[in-house]
């Protein structure tokens, strides 16, 4: 979609640095400021930049509707089965001291777990927004 | 002290002089703009109360991803705004009086940071140690979010679940409308 030389190759440059930061604050929410709301809006802004350069068609090429719609669901899916599996360990539902074999490891699995679920769910309804604005935007330009 | 409130009144004018910028501004796009920037002031904000995480989330929500979106769903709206013309005397006295009420009442809150405040004595002195001996992370804020309020996190997350989605239908059904539309003009057209 735009051809300037700068915006696509500091794009190239910025992706994978992105994502790492993404990661970085995913998995590092439990030692510092972060956690699964704000990684997943790094991690969407990583998709969406790149959408916004190289065009929307190169952008669902790179992360297609069909997976990013089946994230979507799996974030929620993921933080509720958490739950639903330590009820069937025999504890309330979110507890997660029955995860791991100590009462902390159990913790520390459910809260990983939970802030993956979401930043999955996050990141993917920010991803699948920004793709229905740009695609509504196109079809209404052609009426 | 002092430095703290020469960086609180420096933040604080920032935010009035955005404030004031965006009843001005009949530009869409600038007040897009504006918003973002009031966005990443709030976020200093909430960095000189020690709180990174909210600006932390701040930063990259408010600032961040809503303006992209915004401006993804700029394309819809016309250009300019109208311009206002019911008359703004009511609004602003109500505006007043309610400002006047909540600094009034400011006068009576603990000071700010203050550990024998009521807030700090109810259930947080609970999760600061529980945090270290049953949870044992170190960012506090974490385990309150993701375990001893994870129903309420489960909630925001479906929230943002079901906002999404709900988007995403009302997107979809508005262009098969379009499509509807186009194929009727079509036949008539023809017809």
């Amino acid at each position: 979609m735009d051809k300037n030389p700068i915006l696509r190759i500091a794009t190239k440059i910025l992706f994978a640095p992105i994502i790492l930061f993404g990661l970085y604050v995913q998995f590092h929410g439990d030692f510092g400021p972060g956690g699964g709301f704000q990684a997943g809006v790094i991690f969407a802004s990583a998709f969406i930049l790149y959408a916004i350069v190289f065009g929307l068609e190169k952008g669902k090429e790179l992360f297609p509707l069909n997976i990013n719609l089946f994230l979507l669901a799996l974030g929620g899916i993921l933080y509720g089965g958490v739950g639903i599996a330590s009820m069937l360990l025999g504890e309330e539902f979110l507890s997660y001291n029955v995860l791991g074999t100590s009462n902390q490891a159990g913790q520390h699995i459910g809260i990983l777990l939970v802030e993956f679920g979401v930043g999955l769910t996050v990141s993917n309804v920010m991803i699948a927004l920004f793709y229905a604005f740009a695609d509504f935007k196109r079809s209404g330009e052609t009426k | 002290m002092i430095s703290e409130l020469i960086i609180n009144a420096f933040l604080v004018s920032i935010m009035l002089g955005i404030g004031i910028a965006l009843l001005k501004s009949r530009s869409v796009i600038y007040t897009v703009l504006l918003t973002s920037a009031y966005s990443l002031v709030a976020a200093l904000m909430f960095i000189s109360l020690d709180a990174v995480d909210v600006a932390f989330t701040e930063a990259s929500v408010g600032a961040g991803i809503s303006t992209i979106l915004f401006l993804a769903a700029m394309a819809f709206l016309p250009r300019e705004e109208e311009k206002n013309v019911t008359s703004q005397v009511f609004p602003a006295i109500v505006c007043l009086v309610l400002g006047g009420i909540l600094i009034w009442c400011s006068y009576d809150l603990p000071q700010i940071g203050l550990a024998s405040s009521p807030i700090h004595q109810h259930i947080a002195p609970e999760y600061i140690a529980g945090s270290r001996n049953d949870i044992g992370i170190p960012n506090i804020v974490t385990s309150v979010l993701a375990s001893y309020r994870g129903y309420d996190t489960f909630g925001e997350t479906i929230v943002v679940f079901t906002a999404g989605i709900a988007v995403l239908a009302i997107l979809k059904n508005n262009k098969k409308e379009v499509k509807k539309l186009k194929s009727k003009k079509k036949v008539l057209d023809n017809g």
